[in-house]
């Protein structure tokens, strides 16, 4: 195994593909199970994004090793419409489609560290990292 | 494309339960939910028991059919129970901010289906 | 045989001389395996004003480096690793700091004297210096697990879930609660609802001195969790300035449910879980 691992989302399956690759990662990392839960749930959200929003795109995951601490990163980059308002998109209960509009503001609080670089008809790429305690 | 992965559905007196066992695609998801409907209307059932202790993760997709599950069932009288949701994936969701609506829940299968009777009593048809 | 050369020794002179060269390759080396976690300049300032101590440790003739000209380098050495250490370095990444001086002194002595007996003697103490720098690491990291073992025992022993009655489960929660005790709290008592088939439960702060915003959060997320689980959780206990705390922090508890004393709290308990609780009678 190698530290980091690049998965597809095309369909459905990639999504849970992505679930189980952040999952032996987290285990990797020693994420307590608490955390390995919420880094595999907001990687679930983040690749749906990707899939339904994003049009499709890729998944990153990566084990961080810093000194005493370890950690996962795990970043989800597609080349879809863009997010025209970010602030808004990061509200809980908003959504542009049929959704809970929790995903992203849901995904946010799951993590400790969450990025979202987004351009208007260029596409999006959201990073998060979950460090062990 | 994998093929849809169907939940069987067992019949429990007038309970239907659907064990969750596998990593759940949405699409599967959405399949449960309209077997379970279709189950409900064929057989009368008046509870929908839904066993999740096999699951580790439950996300705001899978957290929506919980509810969907239930607002369906209630259209034909009945009630739905999610029975064995794990600590960390409680944890996990009071955290994403996910409520479930009309979704009861308890420990383990007995209390759900005590729950059911408990509903079925309150409103004798 | 003494080491103790006396004042006028080569090394300081070539401290002295090599100032420049030195401290620059060393700041070099040193940074190297702590790939941008500290910053250039940081780590300049640190090195410049250690090599100084030295220098002047090194100069007053003294080789012992207990002794009292080295006090200012040992103070400063101390410094850097609590530093690091509250970083999150590793013990390795911590010696490298003194230990790459001494690969930057091999290569500027180098330069201009290649004896061939130099040269092997050099490589012999680098690879010492390695099996060494292992050998520490190892032992601490074994310290660590046990203090970790340790803390994580204690946290145990503070922080016991009783069975109060058939199907109740009790915290009682005693002294100052901080967010990681509280959230391990919170994990131990949802792991005993799945495992005792409790469905209830009582978080008693009779014995909290404080709480503060994240754990008040914490109580408050531990009671959703639980009855997403299909429990039922009450707190009870809470003393007039900590429900005027809550209040404070602007904090919302909703419709969880409170009972002043444990007492209630498991009367409620019962009831909801009926059974009654009725006053014995003492005619008999
Ligand atoms: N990768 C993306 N590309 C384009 N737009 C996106 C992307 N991810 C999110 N969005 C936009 O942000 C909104 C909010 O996303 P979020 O995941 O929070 O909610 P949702 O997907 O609509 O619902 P939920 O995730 O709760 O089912 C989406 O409705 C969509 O408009
Ligand atoms: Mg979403």
């Amino acid at each position: 195994m190698t530290g980091r691992e690049d998965i597809p989302i095309a369909a459905d399956e990639d999504v849970v593909r992505v679930r189980q690759v952040v999952r032996s990662f987290a285990q990797r990392a020693k994420l307590s199970l608490v955390d390995q839960t919420k880094l595999v749930t907001a990687a679930s959200e983040l690749a749906r994004n990707t899939l339904t929003y994003g049009g499709g795109g890729a998944a990153v995951v990566e084990l961080l090793g810093e000194g005493r601490r370890q950690g996962v990163r795990a970043s989800f980059q597609d080349t879809g419409p863009g997010i025209p308002d970010t602030a808004l998109a990061l509200t809980d209960g908003w959504t542009s489609g049929r959704g809970m509009g929790l995903g992203l503001s849901g995904a946010r609080r799951l993590v400790d560290e969450f990025e979202l670089d987004t351009e208007v008809g260029r596409g999006t790429t959201v990073t998060v990292v979950k460090w062990s305690r | 494309m994998s093929a849809v992965e169907r939940i069987p559905i067992l019949k429990i007196g007038d309970v239907l339960l659907a064990s969750i066992q596998v990593d759940l695609q949405d699409r599967d998801v959405l399949a449960l939910q309209e077997d379970l409907a279709e189950k409900i209307t064929a057989t009368g059932a008046h509870g929908v028991i839904l066993d999740i202790s096999a699951v580790d993760i439950v996300d705001s997709f899978i957290g929506r059919m919980f509810a969907t599950i239930a607002s369906t069932s209630r259209l034909f009288d009945a009630h739905t129970v999610v029975v064995g949701m794990r600590p960390a994936v409680a944890i996990t969701l009071v955290e994403l901010g996910l409520t479930l609506g009309e979704v009861r829940t308890a420990l383990d299968l007995e209390k759900g289906l005590a729950i059911l009777a408990e509903l079925g009593e309150r409103a004798p048809r | 045989m003494t080491i103790e050369t006396g004042r006028s020794d080569n090394l300081a002179d070539l401290l002295r001389t090599g100032a420049a060269a030195l401290t620059a390759r060393w700041v070099e080396l040193a940074a190297a395996p702590l790939r941008g976690r500290l910053s250039p300049a940081e780590l300049e300032r640190e090195l410049s004003e250690l090599y100084g101590a030295l220098l002047s440790g090194v100069d007053s003739g003294a080789r012992d480096v207990a002794a009292e000209p080295y006090a200012e380098l040992r103070g400063q050495l101390a410094d850097l690793s609590r530093r690091r250490a509250r970083a999150g370095f590793t013990p390795s990444e911590t010696a490298i700091a003194v230990f790459a001086l001494k690969q930057a002194l091999f290569e500027f002595v180098d330069r201009d004297d290649a004896q061939g007996g130099l040269r092997e003697v050099v490589v012999f103490s680098q690879l010492l210096d390695a099996l060494g720098l292992q050998t520490f690491e190892t032992y601490a990291k074994a310290r660590e697990e046990v203090i970790d073992e340790q803390a994580e025992q204690l946290l145990e022993l503070t922080t016991p879930v009783v069975k109060l009655w058939d199907g109740v489960l009790a915290v009682p929660l005693v002294g100052t609660l901080d967010s990681a005790r509280t959230q391990v709290v919170m994990e131990k008592l949802l792991e005993a609802l799945v495992t005792t088939g409790a469905a209830h439960a009582i978080i008693d702060i009779t014995g909290v001195l404080a709480v503060d915003t994240q754990v008040a959060q914490h109580l408050l997320k531990t009671v959703m969790a639980a009855r997403l689980m299909g429990a039922e959780c009450t707190i009870s206990g809470i003393r007039p300035h900590i429900a005027q705390t809550i209040v404070a922090l602007g904090i919302e508890f909703g419709d969880i449910t409170t009972k002043s004393s444990l007492a209630d709290a498991l009367r409620h308990a019962l009831r909801r879980s009926g059974v009654d609780v009725v006053t014995a009678d003492r005619r008999g």
